[in-house]
């Protein structure tokens, strides 16, 4: 979702092109029609010259006087019908690719991350952490109808959205020339919320195996509310501070860089310091439970981003297919450069590892993703791969948090190496976000648009920092956060849903 | 009669029932079980954390027998078992006073 309406004008553009074009080829049509009439009146002329020249006059002259008004006539209505036909059809084309990957994103969360945070966690902490995903897939959406689409994407206000689209008013099949010129107004709608989903469902990672439920419950629809919306609505609102297009400081954000990534690692983080170890931590083994439904997740992950990066164009366009390529490239460099990092250090290569660092590839790839050509998503990934790696295995050894499932050091750390490449590595000849002659990010020699793309950063981060730290608070004095410790042992699985994953008696 | 319990490795399982199953022993109770004797465990690592792994997963054989064919079976276990690694189990030899079949109280060798 590119900021703002950058790409609906292109969009129009790319539209009446089409339509310009298919006018030339009408126009071509209709005046060739002409030409062979002509000629053949032509050849016929010295025939019927031979015979009756007199008749032949008149034939000549009712052949194109009479004519030539009423041609452009019944063109014109087939014109007008040629460029509406035309227009649904691409709609027909964007919408179905909208429609699809919304799907894509959903499957993300579930099963995607449900499986990815699932197999991480230990046994008695299984349903638990799904159970936190699929209850967001609920609470978000309802919340998303009621106000959260229109504080996202209502109004054009610097920080926040307006209540104008509250309980979906005035949502349906027209669209909204605002964000996405060619689908109806509910596709984008349930595409957005489909971020909005994954978002606060990727924090689950770092709280995992002693958030109550309850608590999640109340602080997650907080943090949608508070933090995630003003910070959706920033960057890709209409008259967002840090919108690409008419923004204070223009910040690139193809997907979601610094909405869906930075803003959920670094409030991962907050509630991992927040929170404090789980008990027994590091002493206490706590290795993932299931390896094979971590593996599972992460493909189905993979796969999703496609509907979560190449989806972003909003439309079924050759941006779209850009930002699939370099998804895809940079998700299996950063699976390599994990790899490649343990295998020097370890001396092997571990499955979790390939995995973490193919979704590490695809975090830092998510705000590039419609910026960058195949060759900087490879670097990108490259480089995301072992950051990531380095995060989770030396840098988080060297604080002590207790960041359970490597929410921060994969979503927090790659998100911010993506955000800050972003600046380095947007090309005009991918996408003239800025004008078609005007320089995108460093490698156009536009370097300026890391800072820009640094202050976002910094906005990103001091706004899920400071947000998360009140609405913990709020959140400990209303249900709590953290189950008792015997809770703890026990489990979550038992102690708040009153179930087992495995039931392997039974 | 004798009681035999042999703690083998999970990969030499299915060799040591098909060759016992060829002398003849017609029951078994088998047990998976985790546990270490002088074999170190080993170590693993998961996103840099190192566990180390000191309980290992293993087979119990557990068969009672008329004291004759008892050495047959320790023969037999010997030879399947054997991988000459460490780790590869041991074999606990016991005297058991009385064995009774619940179905028709049938007691001692009959009821083996």
């Amino acid at each position: 979702m590119l900021a703002t309406n950058w790409w609906v004008p292109v969009h129009e553009s790319r539209t009446s092109g089409v339509g310009i074009s298919m006018k030339c080829v009408g126009w071509k049509c209709s005046f060739s029609l002409v030409l062979v009439v002509g000629a053949i009146l032509l050849t016929a002329v010295p025939l019927a010259a031979q015979q009756t020249p007199a008749s032949s006059a008149a034939a000549a002259a009712t052949a194109t006087s009479p004519a030539a008004p009423e041609i452009p006539n019944a063109v014109n209505e087939k014109l007008k019908q040629l460029d509406k036909d035309v227009k649904a059809a691409q709609s027909a084309g964007d919408n179905a690719w909208m429609l699809v990957s919304a799907a894509l994103v959903l499957m993300m969360t579930g099963p995607g991350l449900a499986l990815f945070y699932g197999g991480l966690v230990r046994r008695k902490n299984t349903l638990a952490i799904m159970m936190q995903s699929f209850a967001l897939m609920a609470l978000i959406t309802v919340l998303w109808a009621l106000v959260g689409y229109s504080l996202c994407f209502g109004g054009n206000g610097p920080v926040i959205g307006s209540f104008e689209h509250a309980f979906l008013r005035g949502v349906g099949a027209e669209p909204n020339t605002d964000y996405a010129g060619t689908i109806p107004q509910a596709t984008f709608m349930v595409y957005q919320l489909m971020f909005a989903i994954i978002t606060p469902a990727l924090i689950t990672g770092a709280t995992a195996e002693r958030m109550k439920f309850s608590g999640t419950v109340l602080f997650m629809t907080l943090w949608f509310l508070f933090v995630y919306a003003p910070l959706a609505h920033m960057v890709w609102g209409k008259g967002g501070l840090l919108n690409a297009v008419g923004g204070k400081f223009p910040c690139l954000d193809f997907a979601g860089g610094t909405v869906v990534h930075i803003s959920s690692g670094v409030s991962a983080l907050v509630c991992a310091l927040y929170m404090g170890k789980r008990t027994g931590y590091p002493k206490v083994p706590m290795p993932p439970h299931s390896l094979v439904l971590s593996f599972i997740g992460a493909c189905l992950l993979w796969v999703g981003w496609f509907g979560f990066n190449a989806g972003s164009a909003l439309a079924a366009s050759s941006l779209a297919t850009s930002a699939f390529v370099a998804t895809h490239f940079a998700a299996a460099a950063a699976a390599l450069g994990w790899s490649a990092a343990e295998w020097l250090k370890n001396g092997r290569a571990s499955a979790l590892g390939a995995i973490s660092g193919a979704v590490a590839g695809l975090v830092a790839i998510t705000p590039a993703s419609g910026f960058v050509g195949p060759m900087p998503a490879l670097a990108i990934g490259l480089i995301a791969g072992v950051v990531c790696y380095l995060m989770v295995t030396k840098i988080k050894a060297i604080f002590g948090y207790d960041d359970a499932l490597d929410a921060f050091g994969v979503h927090g750390a790659g998100g911010t190496i993506g955000a800050l490449l972003t600046g380095v590595f947007a090309q005009t000849v991918i996408n003239p976000i800025f004008g078609a002659d005007k320089p995108a990010g460093g490698l156009d020699g536009h370097w300026g648009q890391v800072g820009n793309q640094l202050v976002g950063v910094l906005i990103a981060w001091g706004f899920a920092l400071v947000g998360t730290i009140v609405i913990l608070k709020i959140t400990d004095l209303i249900t709590g956060v953290r189950v008792p410790e015997e809770h703890e042992v026990e489990g979550l699985d038992i102690t708040q849903h009153g179930e087992e994953a495995y039931n392997l008696e039974s | 009669m004798m009681k035999i319990e042999a703690i083998i490795q999970p990969s030499r399982f299915e060799s040591v029932k098909d060759a016992l199953r060829e002398i003849g022993i017609e029951g078994m109770t088998v047990t998976e079980v985790r546990g270490h004797g002088r074999q170190k465990g080993h170590t693993e690592v998961y996103r840099g954390r190192e566990y180390t792994v000191d309980l290992l997963p293993k087979i119990k054989l557990e068969m009672v027998l008329p004291d004759a064919l008892a050495q047959r079976v320790v023969d037999t276990i010997l030879k399947t078992a054997k991988t000459g690694k460490i780790g590869d189990g041991k074999i606990f030899l016991s005297r058991v006073e009385e064995a009774i079949r619940i179905r028709n109280e049938e007691r001692g060798e009959n009821a083996l």
